[in-house]
C-alpha cells in the first residue's frame, strides 16, 4: 500500500459496526461483549432455576455407577456391570471408529469421482455427475435407512454367502478371519514394518542418486522383496501367525471379528453420501488451477497422470483442503445420525444413559464437550496440513 | 432509537431469565391450558396407543388419558396426545413438555426416586417381560437362547432385565439396540435379530403387526414383573390423587358390576351406598377430589364403560392382539386389581 496517498476519508458504513474507529467502536465492542456475558448468564440461571424448580441435583457422580445397558458392539471389553464411564467411552470410541474409517474412505473415493468428473469420456463424466446430483440431494437419514435396509436383504446366518474363504455375508454383518494377537504375529508384523522403513531408506537414497547422475532407477523389486521377505522369515524363526477362523454356533458365528449390518450401513451411507461433496471440491480445486499449468507440463512432454499427480494435484490442494476441513467435521457430526439404525455411537449410548440415569443436562454437556474436542482437533491437524501444502512465499 | 432498541434486547433477556421457573403446580396449568398434555408411545403401540385412519389416537392408554381429563377438566376431548419414544419419554415429562405418561410405562425404585422425581399413581396393567422367537428356530425356553442376538429397546426396563437375565444365567447375547418401535419391528422381521424382547402385552401386539405373526411364538418364561402405570412429576400431590382415583373409579366399576350400558339406570334405581357414591348420587367425593365435577366417575364410566370393558374393547379375546385378563383381573376374580374403598 502506498503512503503518499491523498488524506481521505474511510467510506461511512451505513449501519455502525462493531471495529468501527476509535470511541465508539470501543464502545460498541464493549456492548456486544455485555450482551454476550449477559445471555451467557441468563442461560445458567435458567439451567438452575429449571433444575431447583424439578428438584433436580446436577452433579457428575452417576458417571461411576454401574450402567446395566447392554451394548452390541465394542472395541474395548465391556458387560452391563461396567460403569456409566465405561459405556459413555465405548460410544465415543465406535463414533471415533466409524469417523476415521469414513473420513479416510470418502477422500480416496471423492478424489476418484472428482478426477472422473472431468474426465473426457462423456459416460463415465455423466454418470458420476448423475451420481453426485442424486447423493447430495437426498437426506442422508434417508439414505442410511436405505442402506441399512438393503443390508437386512441379505440372506440369514445359515444360508451365509461365503465369497472366500473364511468370509461370510448374512444379515449379522460381515465376518472376517483375524490372525491371533500372539508373539508370532508381532514378530510377523514387526518384520513388515522393518521392511517398509528400508524400502523407504532405500527410496530416498536413490532420490538422492538420481539428483545427481540424472538416471531413474526402480525401487520398486527390492522393495516389495523387503517388505514381504522379512514377515516370511519372522514367521520360519517365530512360527507362522493362526488364524482365529469363523464358525457357526448356534445361533450365530463365533470366533473372527464382525462387522455388525449397523455399522456396515453407517460407513457406506456416510462415504457416499460426503464423497459426493468431496468429488465436487476436488473437481472446483482442480479447475481452479490455471490452463497454462496443463500446457507447461504438456510441453514438457510429461504423461497425463503424472501431470495430474505432479503438477495439478499439489496446487488445487490449496484450493481444496480448507472445504474439505468442513467435510471432515460434517461426516463426524453426521455419525450421530447412528442413532436411526441402532449403531451404538456416542449419541446413542448418552441417549440411553440420559433416559436410565435423568441426568439429562449433564450428560448433553459431556456429549457436546466430546463433539467439540474432536472436531477442533480434526480442524487443527487439517490447517497444519493446509500449511504445509499452502504457497509458500520465498 | 438505537439505545431503546438495545434497552428492550436486554430487557428482554432479563425477563425470559425471571419468568423462566414454572410457578404453581401442575394442576393449575392444566386447569389454565384447558387441555391435558399427555405422552403416548411413539410411533404406535396396537392395543395401547396408536394412531387411527383418521389420525385419531385410540387405545388403552388413550382412554385412560381421556378418563383423566374427565376427572380434570369433565371433557374427554381435551387432551392432547404427543408421542414420544422410549428414549424421549421421561426428558419430554421432567421438562414439562408432556403432563402425564400413559404409555406402558414401568414402576421401579429408581424412576420413583429422589434422583429422576417422577410419581406411579396406580397400576393400571399388570406385565411381565417375555421373548418372541420364530418358530423354525424350535426353540421352547429362553434358557437355550445363548449366543442369540436379540432386539430390544434402549432405555427402557426391558434392556436392564434382559442383560441380567443372561447375566444370571451366564449366558451370552448380542443386543441390537433401535429406538424407534417400527424400526427395529423390522429389523427382527427380516432376521437380524433371533430374539425380540419386550413386555408380553407389547410383544403380542409386535406380533400383529410382523409379515407372518403366526411363524412366531412367544416362550413360557417371565423375566421381569413390570407394573405399568400412568407416569407423573413429584410434588403435586392433587394431580397423584386424581389420576390414581380414576383409574380405582374404573377397577370399582367393574366391581360393582357399572357397566357403559346401564351406569345411568344404576345411578337413578340403586340404593347400594357404595355405588351411590362412586356415581356421584350421594356425598361429595368429587368435590374433595378436586374433580371438575361431582359425577365424575358416572361421566368416565358413561363415556368409555368400566375397567373390563375398556381392556375387552382393546386387548381382549375379539382383539388381534387377543390377551387373556390373567392378573389383569380384579380380586375378586383371582387377578390383582384391587382399588382402595371409595368414601
Amino acid at each position: 500500500m502506498s503512503s503518499s496517498s491523498l488524506p481521505l476519508d474511510p467510506p461511512r458504513p451505513l449501519i455502525p459496526l462493531p471495529g468501527g474507529q476509535g470511541l465508539r467502536g470501543i464502545l460498541w465492542q464493549a456492548v456486544l461483549v455485555i450482551a454476550l456475558l449477559l445471555l451467557g448468564w441468563s442461560i445458567y440461571h435458567n439451567m438452575q432455576a429449571n433444575m431447583a424448580a424439578r428438584g433436580l441435583q446436577f452433579g457428575f457422580g452417576f458417571l461411576g455407577r454401574s450402567a446395566g445397558i447392554p451394548i452390541g458392539e465394542s472395541i474395548i471389553p465391556y458387560t452391563p456391570a461396567d460403569t456409566y464411564q465405561r459405556a459413555l467411552t465405548v460410544g465415543l470410541l465406535n463414533t471415533l471408529r466409524v469417523a476415521v474409517l469414513g473420513i479416510l474412505l470418502c477422500t480416496i473415493l471423492g478424489v476418484l469421482l472428482g478426477i472422473a468428473r472431468l474426465s473426457s469420456n462423456p459416460l463415465l463424466r455423466g454418470l458420476v455427475g448423475a451420481y453426485i446430483e442424486v447423493i447430495r440431494n437426498t437426506p442422508l437419514v434417508l439414505q442410511l435407512v436405505f442402506w441399512h435396509a438393503i443390508v437386512l436383504q441379505l440372506p440369514s446366518v445359515r444360508q451365509a454367502l461365503n465369497p472366500l474363504p473364511g468370509v461370510y455375508l448374512s444379515q449379522r454383518g460381515v465376518k472376517l478371519p483375524v490372525f491371533v494377537a500372539d508373539q508370532a504375529l508381532f514378530a510377523c508384523l514387526a518384520g513388515f514394518a522393518l521392511g517398509l522403513l528400508l524400502w523407504l531408506v532405500l527410496a530416498w537414497r536413490e532420490r538422492a542418486r538420481q539428483r545427481l547422475s540424472g538416471e531413474r532407477r526402480s525401487t520398486l523389486l527390492p522393495g516389495l522383496l523387503l517388505t514381504a521377505g522379512l514377515p516370511v522369515l519372522a514367521a520360519a524363526i517365530f512360527g507362522a501367525p493362526r488364524w482365529d477362523w469363523p464358525q457357526l454356533a448356534g445361533f450365530n458365528f463365533e470366533g473372527g471379528v464382525t462387522l455388525s449390518p449397523e455399522f456396515f450401513a453407517l460407513l457406506l451411507g456416510l462415504v457416499l453420501y460426503t464423497a459426493a461433496f468431496v468429488a465436487e471440491i476436488v473437481r472446483a480445486g482442480i479447475q481452479a488451477v490455471p490452463k497454462g499449468q496443463w500446457e507447461a507440463a504438456r510441453a514438457l512432454g510429461l504423461p497425463r497422470g503424472r501431470i495430474m499427480r505432479l503438477v495439478i494435484l499439489p496446487q488445487a490442494l490449496r484450493v481444496i483442503i480448507p472445504p474439505l476441513t468442513s467435510q471432515y467435521l460434517n461426516l463426524t457430526k453426521n455419525s450421530s445420525l447412528a442413532v436411526v439404525i441402532g449403531y451404538p455411537d456416542l449419541v446413542s449410548v448418552s441417549n440411553t444413559s440420559i433416559n436410565q440415569t435423568g441426568q439429562a443436562v449433564e450428560v448433553i454437556l459431556i456429549f457436546m464437550t466430546v463433539y467439540l474436542l474432536i472436531s477442533l482437533f480434526t480442524s487443527l491437524l487439517m490447517n497444519l496440513y493446509n500449511r504445509a501444502v499452502a504457497l509458500k512465499e520465498r | 432509537m438505537k439505545w431503546a432498541v438495545l434497552a428492550a434486547a436486554v430487557a428482554a433477556f432479563l425477563g425470559l431469565s425471571a419468568g423462566d421457573a414454572l410457578a404453581g403446580r401442575d394442576l393449575d396449568q392444566i386447569r389454565q391450558r384447558g387441555v391435558l398434555r399427555c405422552g403416548v408411545q411413539a410411533p404406535s403401540n396396537p392395543g395401547f396407543g396408536f394412531p387411527d385412519a383418521q389420525g385419531r389416537w385410540q387405545g388403552f392408554n388413550v382412554e385412560i388419558c381421556r378418563a383423566i381429563a374427565i376427572t380434570i377438566l369433565g371433557d374427554p376431548n381435551r387432551v392432547e396426545f404427543i408421542p414420544v419414544t422410549t428414549q424421549s419419554r421421561f426428558p419430554a415429562l421432567a421438562s414439562g413438555e408432556v403432563d402425564i405418561l400413559s404409555n406402558n410405562s414401568t414402576w421401579t425404585l429408581t424412576r420413583d426416586s429422589n434422583v429422576n422425581r417422577f410419581n406411579f399413581p396406580a397400576i393400571v396393567f399388570y406385565d411381565g417381560q417375555a421373548m418372541m422367537v420364530p418358530r423354525r428356530l424350535n426353540v421352547t425356553s429362553a434358557r437355550q437362547l445363548n449366543g442369540a442376538t436379540v432386539c430390544v429397546q434402549p432405555g427402557t426396563t426391558t434392556e436392564l432385565n434382559l442383560a441380567d437375565y443372561f447375566r444370571q444365567h451366564n449366558m451370552r447375547f448380542t443386543p441390537v439396540v433401535v429406538a424407534d418401535l417400527d424400526e427395529l419391528r423390522r429389523a427382527y422381521d427380516s432376521g437380524r435379530c433371533d430374539v425380540f424382547t419386550n413386555d408380553f402385552a407389547a410383544l403380542a401386539a409386535q406380533r400383529t403387526l410382523l409379515s407372518r405373526p403366526q411363524d412366531h411364538i412367544i416362550l413360557p418364561e417371565r423375566l421381569s414383573k413390570e407394573p405399568l402405570s400412568p407416569v407423573i412429576r413429584q410434588g403435586d400431590e392433587e394431580l397423584t390423587n386424581i389420576v390414581a382415583w380414576t383409574v380405582f373409579a374404573l377397577i370399582d366399576a367393574e366391581e360393582m358390576g357399572i357397566t357403559q350400558a346401564n351406569v345411568d339406570q344404576i345411578a337413578a334405581t340403586s340404593t347400594d351406598p357404595r355405588v351411590r357414591r362412586l356415581l356421584g348420587v350421594e356425598g361429595n367425593m368429587g368435590e374433595s377430589l378436586g374433580a371438575a365435577r361431582p359425577d365424575y366417575a358416572r361421566q368416565i364410566i358413561r363415556t368409555f364403560g368400566n375397567y373390563g370393558e375398556i381392556y375387552d374393547r382393546w386387548l381382549g379375546p375379539n382383539t388381534p392382539l387377543n390377551l387373556e385378563r390373567g392378573m389383569n383381573r380384579t380380586w375378586l376374580q383371582g387377578g390383582l386389581l384391587y382399588a382402595p374403598p371409595a368414601r
